[in-house]
């Protein structure tokens, strides 16, 4: 356990160093560097909206509207006239858009399956849609001038933070009892597990963690407005979740990686982007309903065989 | 007094759209538990080829219509057999995800082939205003033509539901598919006309809102699909006179909004409505209480 620990630890430490070197030599310009920012926003976003639709098996469909009170609150706090410090604002984004997360889930979760997607669909909406009335938030143009507050040894920590805190939950008592409500919610509550509880727990995790991209989202593109986050974002992050598997954080990880790629690419031709994303999600549902790597993890230990097997 | 009523004229007029939109939802819901989500694109579409028909054939409003609701029963056909029937027996989830996919599809595809800019819809109806209560109250031609087209289409409905053979084999089939499948019944080319059927209408409402409004756009389905499903809901789904009543109700509700709140709020309104009714009795108002079978 400690080798693997210590692997593990060593190649993040070794992708930070290379992509820190690669920075200062200039190989990676700004383009790419901003880019790499999306990546890892996406890799948040992507990951923590799998703990609620891949590992608990609920459908939401609100995530953007969470990462428009994490934006909004960064860009609020840190335009004041004495502006909170940057990673404070960054909690406080979360832990708001966790409150929110809490307050929708206790009454929504206790629908299921296409009725749940569309309410928390709704909410997102209603979020979107109280920001842009609210005249001190910037109305639908928004907030401009935000001031920078992170780089991206900071961008690099909170993604792997994420990824990190997420994985152990899954991992987890906490996990397991989240999986065995996707698998079966009525055996799930025979066998004596809170299913409310942990439906709302995962929101809120997921919650959380949104707000947290929003905040850093807004902290360092400088600029938000409420038509970023609407229904439209809110199915980016689920093509990303599809994609790599509904239930596999490492495929979420890759496919938001391929996804942000593919869409840098495509940067001109947005229609064509769309079509694109929609067909993937088409074509994934009718041949791999549950994804490209389903469930399953992609772990070094299958890749380097000295690790050792499985636990 | 008078404010109210014109309220609620315009309310009326706004709801006969959102209820012709929400008989398709209801209808599919109603027979494959799927949320159509293209169901909104669909009407979108309609809008369009009554568009192309007016603009490049010189067709008046009638011909553009049936010819609009002609093609989008074949698209609704098309979407069903290559994108949903083959996940007929998969998670519900999955057929969701699929039709949020047909969605993004012809959102962008009709952007791609006309461009993502608002229309100009022509004007196809002579438009006067009748004025009422000593010129307070003010009905459009173009408001008599959208609610007479919509009660007609209604009244069609009805009679094929009720009174022809298709009608009875949806019925059947939205009872029990097996059983159904038992006495006979083709179910695959039943739940084919029934996407025909709920796409025309959506057609219609697409060409009426063009006419209604003089512009359209390849996004313009999307708000107006998911008020028809908050409306299919709010009357309860799978009911073909809930459709109507959520529809109507919706409509009146929201201008009602607008008229004495904010214009700004009208969205979050119809949403917080939907997830009220969810919470309250999410049978919706004219449906019965179905225990879930374990």
């Amino acid at each position: 356990m400690k080798k693997r620990f210590l692997v593990y630890f060593l190649i993040v430490v070794a992708i930070y160093v290379i992509v820190t070197v690669l920075m200062k030599i200039g190989v990676i310009d700004d383009y790419i560097k901003l880019n790499l920012f999306l990546i890892m926003l996406n890799i948040i976003l992507g990951v923590s909206l799998n703990l609620i639709n891949g590992i608990t098996g609920q459908f939401s469909l609100g995530h953007a509207g969470f990462m428009a009170i994490g934006a909004y609150t960064t860009a609020v706090l840190t335009t004041l006239e004495k502006p909170l410090p940057f990673y404070l604002t960054v909690l406080i984004g979360g832990l708001l858009a966790m409150l929110c997360g809490l307050l929708i889930g206790l009454p929504v979760l206790r629908l299921r399956g296409d009725y749940l997607a569309i309410a928390t669909l709704g909410f997102g909406e209603i979020i979107r849609v109280i920001i842009q009335n609210i005249d001190y938030l910037g109305g639908a143009s928004g907030i401009s001038d935000i001031p920078q507050g992170i780089d991206w040894t900071g961008y690099f920590i909170i993604t792997v933070i994420t990824v990190v805190v997420i994985l152990n939950i899954i991992n987890s008592s906490f996990g397991r009892a989240m999986i065995a409500i996707r698998e079966d919610e009525i055996a799930a509550e025979a066998m004596g597990i809170n299913t409310t509880l942990y439906k709302v727990l995962a929101f809120m995790i997921g919650a959380f963690f949104a707000g947290i991209a929003g905040s850093v989202y807004s902290g360092s593109f400088g600029f938000i407005q409420p038509d970023m986050f609407n229904f439209f974002k809110s199915i980016d992050i689920l093509v990303i979740v599809v994609l790599g598997g509904l239930g596999s954080i490492s495929g979420s990880i890759i496919s938001a990686i391929v996804l942000t790629i593919i869409s840098a690419l495509l940067q001109n031709y947005p229609e064509v982007r769309m079509i694109l994303y929609s067909l993937i999600l088409i074509v994934i549902m009718l041949f791999r309903p549950q994804g490209l790597l389903g469930t399953k993890e992609i772990k070094l230990s299958k890749i380097i065989p000295m690790l050792g097997g499985d636990r | 007094m008078t404010t109210f009523i014109q309220q609620l004229i315009n309310g009326i007029t706004l709801g006969s759209v959102y209820a012709l939109i929400a008989l398709g939802y209801t209808m599919v819901y109603g027979i494959i538990k799927l949320i159509n989500f293209a169901h909104g694109d669909v009407f979108m579409v309609g809008a369009y080829i009554a568009f192309l028909c007016v603009t490049y054939l010189k067709l008046g409003l009638l011909p553009a219509l049936i010819i609009s609701m002609i093609f989008c029963a074949l698209l609704g056909m098309l979407i069903e057999k290559f994108a949903y029937k083959p996940l007929r027996n998969s998670p519900r989830i999955s057929a969701l995800i699929t039709a949020i996919g047909v969605s993004l599809f012809l959102e962008n595809l009709m952007q791609l082939l006309m461009g993502a800019d608002s229309r100009v819809f022509p004007r196809l109806v002579n438009e006067k205003n009748y004025h009422l209560f000593h010129g307070k109250v003010v009905v459009n031609s173009k408001q008599i033509y959208l609610l007479i087209i919509t009660v007609l289409l209604m009244l069609l409905l009805n009679f094929i539901v009720k009174n022809t053979k298709i009608g009875k084999a949806m019925r059947a089939v939205s009872q029990d598919m097996d059983a159904a499948r038992l006495m006979g019944i083709n179910v695959d080319t039943t739940i084919s006309y029934t996407f025909a059927i709920g796409s025309a209408l959506a057609a219609a409402g697409g060409v009426l809102v063009g006419l209604y409004y003089n512009t359209i756009n390849p996004l313009m389905g999307v708000l107006p699909g998911l008020k028809a499903f908050i409306a299919a809901v709010f009357g309860g789904i799978g009911i073909i006179p809930g459709a109507m009543l959520g529809g109507f109700s919706l409509g009146v509700i929201e201008t009602l909004v607008s008229g004495y709140g904010s214009s700004m709020y009208k969205d979050a309104v119809a949403f917080a409505l939907l997830i009220l009714i969810l919470i309250l009795k999410p049978s919706g108002l004219l449906g019965k209480n179905i225990k879930e079978k374990v």
